[in-house]
């Protein structure tokens, strides 16, 4: 039973075992693996992958209020990544878990199916949240006239032609703040068939090809353009590698990198670059320090770049996910811990959790504009909006054992469409 | 850190309320006390300098100060109690001797880029010792791609430096209300870049605002509708930026007579 869920093993992990996934193709095997992916309490599912994505999604939650207690707690004040990098390659990695297996399994157009039907559900899911959106954003315009904000409030303009506005927007070139992580997803998942076929043929063939785009990105400044102007805030051709990377460990990169990974001189290169970014982030969050920095490495350093995922953050997120697999065994026992179940419950379940931690950073806004609160009524809010998360992801998981006890008689094909679920 | 900065504002904030209908009691209504709007020496601290103003103060000559910015550089009809003005008064005071002219250019839907572009004639146009450069709020409003903001900002730099003036730029505002609907990091962040390039001084705007805020002293969050909470804080803005600009030019209390 190990053996099954051990392949899904969440990032770069040193295993020979892991080896089974990429060519072992035994119906058995697909049988027990596809609930492994989907329902947490029956399979050995690898528990790594949701606890971070769960971080990622309380993080990216946190992340997108106003600056509070609880955001010091956020990766982002410590170093240049933060949990959209995380979020990103999880969710490459699982996405090319699944839909790998079902290529192998079920051939191109199988496979390029199930994909696309997920990539349906998130843009659905987008575009229920920009309708949320708009009901607030058309609510702080018809009743916020405040002079010092005249010009900001120019912003709203876009009411004022909401057909072509709403038009963009089912486009995804319309794109309000805090909404750019899901139009990201969506094309890469629309990519993912590509990804995958080049990966069955050869993956470090694929993975140089990703690479050589992120290049060619930086080189020629590749973007997509938004609506009404400017850019897609996380631009795909260069976020694409962080996805195509994940894929790759997936697909067996991961074992491959054991040896590096478990060498003493890479962990110590992590280490000291980590150090030194969590430095340089101080320089950002106590200004005095500000003078320390030498003027050239300010100079070579700055700006870092997120849209095009800088080369930074690329290697602060390496770094991190290196130390991680090191010091966190797959087998640690605080993974079945009762205390991480709600991480782990809301990473299984991402994208509904992910839409949810939007909508209440939307609803948390609101409240703290309405009601002036201090530093208390800040945290708090966010308090209430993780538990909120939690809350969901349980009710969710125990609707997926509900149902999945009917439908359990449909076979494997069943699940491992519902797999995707969890991709 | 700053949290625990936030906390104290928030209980000095209590304790003026608790305070309040004490005095109130006492005394008949006094004139309403002048917000206090303390900034942190560290954000008006600046490694930049500004030869040209600590020449002309220091020489006697009349400090010219051209003020090009968009909207948020004005309060729709009391330009007297916007920032500019307010500057203008609080270096009067600091330099009574001196002559301080002001000349406020506004292009109100103007990106950087497009502003870039009319600086050089502004200052043949007005010859000022001094641009202070307000701007980014259109291009993040627009969302404008950040790399072409940051060489928008560049380009503008060289020009005013090739024409012989001092420059100050001034970021965004802090503005809670519109947070989810513009995005303002990159944009302070391409300022910053430039400004350490250039070493020109940057008056972040945006992070004195936001201090104010965390510390209760503004409710920036607030629907009034009224030009009160507009004509404070660019009180508070004026006078800050006139400490910024004296500082950066060393030309510190000594100078003054």
């Amino acid at each position: 039973m190990s053996s099954i869920a051990d392949p899904i093993a969440g990032a770069p992990v040193a295993d020979a075992k892991a080896e089974a996934k990429s060519d072992t193709r035994s119906e058995a095997r697909a049988k027990a693996a596809a609930p492994a992916i989907t329902l947490p309490a029956t399979g050995e599912r690898e528990l790594r992958l949701d606890l971070f994505r769960g971080l990622a999604l309380w993080l990216i939650f946190i992340d997108h209020l106003p600056t509070n207690l609880l955001t010091w707690l956020t990766i982002r004040n410590y170093g240049f990544s933060d949990a959209t990098e995380i979020f990103i390659f999880i969710s490459g990695y699982t996405a090319a878990f699944v839909y790998g297996r079902a290529m192998l399994e079920g051939g191109f157009v199988i496979a390029t199916a199930r994909i696309l039907r997920r990539v349906w559900q998130i843009y659905v899911a987008h575009v229920f949240l920009f309708t949320i959106f708009l009901a607030e954003i058309s609510y702080v315009a018809t009743s916020f006239e405040n002079p010092l904000y005249s010009e900001e409030m120019g912003i709203m303009d876009f009411l004022k032609q909401p057909d072509v506005t709403i038009v963009q927007a089912l486009l995804l070139r319309f794109r309000p703040v805090n909404m750019d992580v899901l139009p990201l997803y969506i094309v890469l998942m629309l990519f993912l068939p590509l990804i995958l076929w080049l990966m069955k043929w050869k993956p470090d063939v694929t993975l140089g090809l990703s690479v050589v785009l992120y290049a060619l990105t930086w080189q020629f400044d590749l973007y997509l353009s938004a609506y009404p102007n400017g850019f897609w805030a996380f631009n795909p051709f260069a976020w694409q590698l962080l996805f195509v990377f994940g894929a790759w460990c997936a697909l067996g990169g991961a074992r491959r990198m054991s040896r590096i990974l478990s060498s003493n001189i890479t962990m110590w290169i992590c280490i000291v670059y980590l150090v030194a970014a969590f430095f340089v982030t101080l320089t950002w969050y106590v200004p005095q320090l500000g003078h320390i920095m030498p003027k050239l490495i300010e100079q070579w350093m700055y700006p870092i770049n997120k849209t095009d995922l800088d080369v930074l953050r690329f290697a602060h997120f390496l770094a991190l996910a290196a130390l991680t697999v090191r010091f966190l065994p797959r087998d640690w026992p605080g993974l079945k811990s009762p205390w991480l179940r709600p991480l782990i419950l809301c990473g299984q379940h991402s994208l509904e959790i992910f839409c949810l931690g939007v909508f209440l950073a939307f609803a948390g806004h609101f409240v703290l504009a309405e009601v002036s609160g201090g530093a208390a009524l800040h945290a708090l809010i966010s308090v209430c909006g993780i538990l909120i998360m939690c809350g969901m992801a349980w009710i969710i998981s125990w609707y997926k054992h509900s149902a999945d006890k009917g439908a359990s008689k449909k076979g494997a094909a069943g699940n491992a469409d519902m797999a995707g679920g969890g991709a | 850190m700053k949290s625990a900065r936030t906390m104290l504002g928030l209980m000095l904030l209590a304790a003026c309320l608790a305070a309040a209908p004490v005095r109130a009691g006492d005394t008949p209504d006094p004139a309403p006390p002048a917000p206090p709007c303390d900034v942190p020496a560290y954000l008006l601290a600046s490694e930049s300098s500004l030869p040209k103003v600590t020449d002309a103060v220091k020489a006697n000559q009349p400090l010219n100060v051209l003020v090009v910015g968009s909207r948020s550089s004005t309060i729709l009809g009391n330009e007297a109690s916007a920032y500019p003005a307010m500057m203008q008064t609080a270096l009067k005071e600091a330099f009574p001797a001196a002559t301080i002219d002001l000349s406020v250019e506004l292009q109100g839907k103007g990106t950087a880029e497009e502003t870039a572009g009319t600086l050089v004639k502004l200052v043949e146009a007005k010859k000022p010792t001094l641009v202070i450069w307000q701007t980014g709020t259109v291009d993040a409003m627009r969302a404008v791609d950040p790399d072409d903001f940051r060489t928008a900002i560049n380009d503008g730099v060289v020009a005013l430096r090739g024409a012989g003036t001092d420059v100050v730029l001034v970021n965004l505002q802090y503005s809670p209300r519109t947070e989810t609907m513009i995005s303002a990091p990159p944009y302070l962040d391409n300022m910053k870049v430039v400004a350490q390039q250039h070493d020109v001084p940057l008056f972040d705007r945006f992070a004195i605002m936001k201090q104010w805020s965390d510390a209760g002293y503004f409710d920036l969050f607030s629907t009034s509708h009224g030009v009160d909470l507009a004509k404070k804080v660019h009180a508070c803005l004026g006078r800050a930026l006139a400490k910024f600009v004296i500082d950066a030019a060393h030309l510190g209390p000594v100078q003054q007579n």
